[in-house]
């Protein structure tokens, strides 16, 4: 009997559950927050050793192409924000807006959160990826909530309600999706097995696949922020602390569009199925076009960029509808710009609303001659957000429209129309805040650069210049997904 | 399957939809709460039935869990938290019920013809199972969308749990794993909304959600 292979996946995962009880045992904050950090980059290490070695994929667990660089992304955004949270949460304490008990109880939920996402990734069974992100939303609606204030309550009431009817319609989906397997794979937990799901596909029963995604694209659609189900992201994006808001953004956004991805690859396989591009185009559309005029209309800062990540799924939802091996490279690497253009926006706005008090946009002006270092960040990566070249970001929305125009030219000028009014709406805000007469205290920020720094230089090398690795793996899984 | 057992399976499932439409029309807060108790109790009945049938005895913990903890303990925490909360006195103004009956009428309707065309595969008991259990979902969903107060959407929310599990069991041989982690999410899910009502209720001196609606939102 020899030992059981070192598998970096479960050391992975332990590394969350066990850093999530130790901190629960941590009186002292910085001390909370170091450990937090330390779990981070542990988890990091690990999620780097899957490039390396993958374990064998077995029925619960899996690591494939898909996968490994989703994973990889959302330890590197987990450690950012642990280091930025070290920064943020000292001047939450200063002006008593959080105590350090709740300050104990938000490192727990951070890694509690962090191992569902990182459980959601790498499962291959469609059951226990639903009771991941399940779990990965309660431990964030908690945090939402964490201010008690009457908005946070709002907030979290908001997103505890939406969330749950989410979740429900998409654990009926998944019900239907065993029903289909259950007739070709047998009973049992194999025809839960994505992997076995896939492999299946082309034999699994078309009608009941059908109705099933339209449960699975609502359900797990209202996580990923589409329109109409979008109410309460905004909410939940401006009442809950930033990092909470970064990782809200940048990771759990993806980690529910990731599931909608494994469940297209299935009923992409199966012949006798509807399309379900034209689905998907037309909630990726509406979304977009929806909240890029509601751009216009935000006083709150965090809450334009809230709006902003749903414009940016919309984008991402309708490159995947579009489809085809390069409507789909450049879904993908939008998610990957995305979310780190959008974690890094959240590091520099959380610093801005604490040196300024305030997070209403009308409150705030001159960031740049005010706060230079922080202010001409906060340009940057607005403009890379807004999808200037040279950032990534530009690459990928580029991508998306030139597929698109191929194929259906009148659905790529409205998506080009969209990202454009939502330009307008970012450049004019950004004028306000970052020029002009400065107002509000002066008084010197004590921010961590390393985080946002870290990002915006990835966006910018994947605007740049993008390793001929990445390219190739890129396109490796874009032919996968179909 | 003999005749009766599917017969016996099917009056179970019906029983959880005639139920969702008490809860429906059901406007003041502890006799709803009742009414969850019961419907709790048929979900309990059906899934030892289906345990009993489908010769899977690993249900039978599902069964247990639906009967002890969603029928009898969350309804008397939920009841203690009213009677505490004062809100027993309180009528609820549903959306007309008039209105709200027949749509309801028109969801079950809809589910069951959606349904029963799309599972012409599967096992006839699987295939009911499914129709009424969808129709118990969409019930659930119709309730939390017509009602204000925040302890009668906890209500509807598990009275869409309650479904969800008849659709799990109906589906033969599903894993367990799935009936467990249901049945954490639901005690998960109640831990949070007890902490939730109890700030609501510190913040506000009331459930009822129009006190928060007057926070639009945007800070102005």
């Amino acid at each position: 009997m020899s030992m059981p292979a070192f598998n970096p996946i479960i050391a992975l995962l332990l590394t969350s559950l066990v850093a999530a009880a130790a901190l629960a045992l941590v009186r002292d904050y910085r001390w909370s927050a170091r450990l937090n950090i330390l779990a981070s980059s542990i988890v990091l290490l690990f999620a780097l050793l899957l490039f390396h070695s993958r374990p064998p994929v077995d029925d619960l667990l899996l690591a494939d192409d898909l996968n490994v660089v989703f994973i990889a992304l959302n330890a590197f955004v987990g450690l950012t924000t642990s280091i930025f949270s070290a920064s943020y949460i000292g001047h939450e304490l200063e002006t008593g807006r959080l105590t350090p008990g709740y300050l104990r109880f938000y490192h727990v939920m951070f890694q509690l959160m962090m191992f569902g996402m990182d459980l959601a990734l790498t499962a291959n069974n469609i059951g226990l990826m639903w009771v991941a992100i399940e779990l990965a939303t309660l431990s964030t609606i908690v945090m939402v909530g964490i201010y008690r204030t009457h908005e946070a309550l709002e907030a979290a009431w908001k997103y505890f309600i939406l969330g749950s009817v989410g979740i429900a319609l998409a654990l009926f989906g998944t019900i239907l999706v065993y029903l289909a397997a259950v007739s070709t794979i047998g009973e049992g937990m194999g025809a839960m097995a994505w992997t076995n799901l896939l492999r299946h596909a082309a034999t699994l029963d078309p009608s009941l696949l059908n109705i099933a995604f339209v449960f699975l694209l609502l359900g797990y659609g209202t996580k990923v922020g589409l329109a109409p189900m979008h109410a309460w992201l905004p909410d939940a994006h401006a009442e809950g602390p930033t990092p909470v808001s970064a990782v809200l953004s940048g990771l759990l956004l993806n980690v529910a569009l990731y599931a909608l991805l494994r469940f297209k690859m299935i009923v992409a396989a199966n012949p006798g199925t509807i399309a379900v591009g034209p689905l998907m185009i037309s909630l990726g559309l509406g979304s977009l076009i929806f909240s890029s005029f509601m751009l216009y209309r935000r006083r709150d800062i965090k809450r334009m960029f809230a709006y902003s990540s749903i414009e940016h799924m919309g984008i991402i939802v309708f490159a995947f509808g579009m489809g085809g091996p390069l409507g789909n490279f450049a879904g993908l690497l939008q998610m990957t710009m995305h979310s780190l253009t959008k974690s890094a926006i959240f590091f520099s706005v959380g610093h801005v609303a604490q040196v300024k008090g305030t997070q209403k946009i009308a409150d705030i002006h001159g960031l740049t001659s005010s706060h230079p270092l922080l202010g001409w960040t906060l340009v940057a990566s607005v403009l890379a957000i807004a999808g200037l070249p040279p950032f990534g970001v530009f690459t990928s929305e580029f991508l998306v429209i030139t597929s698109a125009f191929a194929r259906a030219p009148a659905l790529a000028a409205l998506a080009a129309f969209g990202l454009l009014v939502a330009f307008g709406a970012l450049l004019l805000r950004l004028g306000s805040l970052a020029f002009g007469e400065p107002t509000g205290p002066r008084t010197p920020v004590r921010a961590s650069y390393l985080p946002i720094f870290a990002h915006l230089s990835l966006v910018l090398i994947g605007g740049l210049y993008m390793p001929g690795a990445m390219v190739v793996w890129f396109q490796n899984v874009a032919s996968l997904l179909k | 399957m003999s005749p009766l057992a599917f017969d016996i399976a099917h009056m179970f499932a019906g029983g959880l939809v005639l139920v969702s439409f008490m809860m429906l029309y059901q406007d003041r807060l502890l006799p709803l709460i009742n009414v969850l108790s019961l419907h709790s109790l048929l979900l309990a009945l059906s899934v030892a039935w289906q345990a009993n049938v489908q010769d899977k005895p690993d249900l039978y913990v599902t069964a247990v869990i639906a009967l002890g903890f969603k029928s009898i303990i969350i309804p008397m925490a939920l009841r203690r938290m009213v009677v505490r909360m004062e809100l027993h006195r309180e009528i609820e103004v549903a959306v007309g019920t008039g209105m709200t009956m027949l749509l309801g009428v028109g969801l079950v309707a809809l589910s069951m013809d959606l349904m029963l065309r799309v599972t012409a595969g599967a096992s006839a008991l699987a295939r009911e199972d499914v129709a009424l259990a969808l129709s118990v979902v969409l019930l659930g969903l119709l309730m939390m969308v017509t009602r204000r107060n925040a302890v009668s959407q906890v209500i509807g929310f598990m009275s869409i749990e309650n479904g969800l599990i008849l659709a799990g069991t109906g589906a033969r041989g599903m894993p367990l794993v799935v009936e467990i982690s249901v049945a954490f999410s639901i005690l998960i899910a109640f831990i949070v909304i007890g902490i939730f009502l109890f700030r609501i209720r510190e913040r506000f001196d009331t459930v009822d959600l129009h006190a928060l609606d007057r926070f639009r939102g945007e800070r102005r």
